[in-house]
């Protein structure tokens, strides 16, 4: 059976992937500091991937690619 | 350009090429004569070594040059797809590919990924594939290499060394230092020099971002209408996916990042690496790119077979300061080149040499022939810079896509049990000739569909053949019976967790 926990991370590394490229903002020209916004949006998302993937790395490293865990 | 900036450019390459020989000549000491330790520094890099190893690697070059030059042409938007491929996507796959092939690797003593998949599946053919392959690509995009570092050195000098002379210098300068100092040394000074691009990409940037907020239009008028917008030109959805996936999927299979797969000393490293490699992405890119967008911005014009980079910073910064990015620039693409010619030469000594022609060679004439090795295809690969075939060069500057075309049926074999020997066969051999004839045959379309073709409504072919690899692999896999030859149990056992 899947577990819950493996669940989670493969959603939570589906949604990395999918939001890395801000959609949402497409044709979007808002600038904020003199910079898209959308490129602000890239540099907070490599921050949440970083936190994402440390987490994971520190709670359930192994899920997915050792055997038998 | 003065005499004294091109004295300067001159004596980085210099003193840049003396340090390498020097941390190559240490490491050459502290190497035992093992094919294990030349190839793979004794499994024992740690994490800022190998995270700035495989960075230097694999993006050297690119984020000076053709990167900020994409971004002046098309817009900023570059930078989203390094995210996405670099950020996310390599992440992922250096915990599923990377880790589980350094576990491997830990347990069963690899040294190539032919050398992997050949005990999984018995088959001494396969490796020799997977290795030929390989070779077949990486040898034209080492070519690429020489060509580019021989031709900047020719820029560098105006023309007082001779572009034969140039490529010739760097690729003696190469045989010698990797022959000498092997994974260890080139991981030492891929360090040195990605911490070295890494503060000199900041203080550019800085530099330049300072002067243009000082100036009348500020830093929003140095972005053009269309740059600010996200989409647009040549950035299509499927497009800006095709590059994500096509490259962050090639370059797992690129001998010189896959083998560094192996290298890591400990899980922790694996770990930390994974965990720092989304910021390093956002560190260096971002203002690299950036800097390419504004030189458009501010209306500064790019002589025909030059660099944004270099024309922006002679425009706001003083020459020393140019040539030091410039000559940084060079010594990067020597040690990407470095670090693909270790690879070459222990895929052909491994995995074609060994099992073909000498299967009783031992260790200490390995660890000779591997040197050799680096020697024979480096001069061949100058060989080619000099010629300069169509066909290769074409072959070289497609290479992503054709490693990226490996990864399905390797994926399958280290995930899915049931991939037989068959099922390899047909996924690698089918996949590769279907991006051949995509790259150098006729377009073929069936009423409007396209069948060959460089484009699939939008989706480059490389992307169409890694859904194509799966099938082939998966099916003909689930239609054939494994040999005897094949032990899905040796993976399995391996990984089992502690």
């Amino acid at each position: 059976m899947v577990s819950r926990i493996a669940l989670a991370w493969a959603a939570s590394f589906l949604l990395l992937l999918a939001f890395a490229v801000p959609w949402f903002l497409w044709r979007n020209d808002a600038l904020f500091a003199g910079l898209p916004v959308w490129l602000w949006w890239h540099v907070a998302w490599m921050l949440v991937t970083a936190a994402v993937f440390a987490a994971f790395a520190r709670r359930d490293w192994g899920l997915f690619v050792e055997v038998g865990r | 350009m003065t005499l004294s900036s091109v004295a300067l450019e001159v004596g980085v390459v210099v003193a840049y090429m003396l340090v390498a020989l020097a941390v190559g000549l240490v490491a050459y000491r502290v190497t035992d004569r093992s094919a294990e330790d030349y190839y793979l520094a004794d499994r024992g890099l740690g994490t800022g070594v190998l995270l700035f190893t495989t960075f230097a690697t694999l993006l050297s070059a690119f984020t000076f040059f053709a990167g900020p030059n994409i971004a002046y042409a098309s817009g900023p938007e570059w930078i989203l797809v390094m995210g996405l491929m670099d950020g996310v996507l390599f992440g992922l796959l250096w915990y599923f590919l990377g880790y589980r092939q350094w576990l491997l690797g830990q347990r069963k003593g690899y040294v190539t990924l032919g050398e992997m998949l050949g005990d999984r599946f018995g088959s001494r053919t396969l490796r020799g594939l997977v290795a030929a392959v390989s070779i077949f690509w990486l040898f034209p995009y080492v070519m690429l290499q020489q060509i580019g570092a021989g031709e900047a050195l020719v820029g560098l000098t105006g023309g007082a060394v001779p572009y034969w002379a140039g490529a010739g210098l760097i690729t003696l300068f190469m045989v010698v230092y990797v022959g000498i100092s092997g994974m260890r040394g080139v991981a030492w000074t891929d360090t040195l020099q990605g911490v070295f691009m890494l503060g000199i990409t900041w203080a550019a940037f800085l530099w330049v971002a300072t002067e243009i907020a000082g100036s009348s239009g500020g830093l929003a008028g140095a972005l053009p209408a269309e740059f600010r917008a996200l989409g647009g030109g040549v950035y299509s959805p499927q497009w800006m996916l095709s590059q994500a996936v096509g490259i962050a999927v090639g370059v797992t299979m690129f001998p010189q990042v896959n083998q560094r797969f192996f290298v890591a000393d400990s899980e922790r490293t694996l770990k930390r690496t994974f965990a720092i490699w989304p910021l390093l992405v956002v560190l260096l890119f971002v203002p690299a790119f950036l800097m390419g967008a504004w030189a458009n911005g501010v209306g500064i014009p790019l002589p025909e077979g030059e660099n944004i980079v270099p024309v922006l910073l002679a425009e706001y910064t003083p020459g020393w300061f140019a040539a030091l990015v410039v000559a940084g620039a060079l010594a990067a693409m020597m040690s990407s080149s470095d670090s693909m010619l270790l690879s070459g030469s222990s895929y052909f000594t491994r995995d074609l040499y060994r099992p073909f022609v000498n299967a009783d060679a031992s260790s200490r004439r390995e660890d000779v022939l591997g040197r050799v090795g680096v020697a024979v295809f480096a001069i061949a690969a100058f060989g080619g810079s000099l010629l300069r075939p169509g066909s290769l060069l074409e072959v070289g500057s497609t290479a992503f896509g054709g490693f990226a075309q490996l990864a399905p049926p390797v994926a399958l074999a280290m995930y899915w049990r049931h991939t037989t020997k068959a099922g390899m066969f047909a996924g690698i051999l089918g996949t590769q000739g279907f991006y051949l004839a995509t790259v150098f045959g006729p377009t073929v379309t069936l009423g409007g569909v396209p069948i060959i073709a460089s484009s699939y409504f939008g989706w480059f072919s490389q992307v169409v053949g890694l859904v194509l690899g799966l099938v082939l692999t998966v099916g003909v896999s689930a239609i054939t019976t494994p040999d005897t030859t094949e032990d899905p149990e040796t993976y399995v056992d391996a990984l089992r967790a502690d």
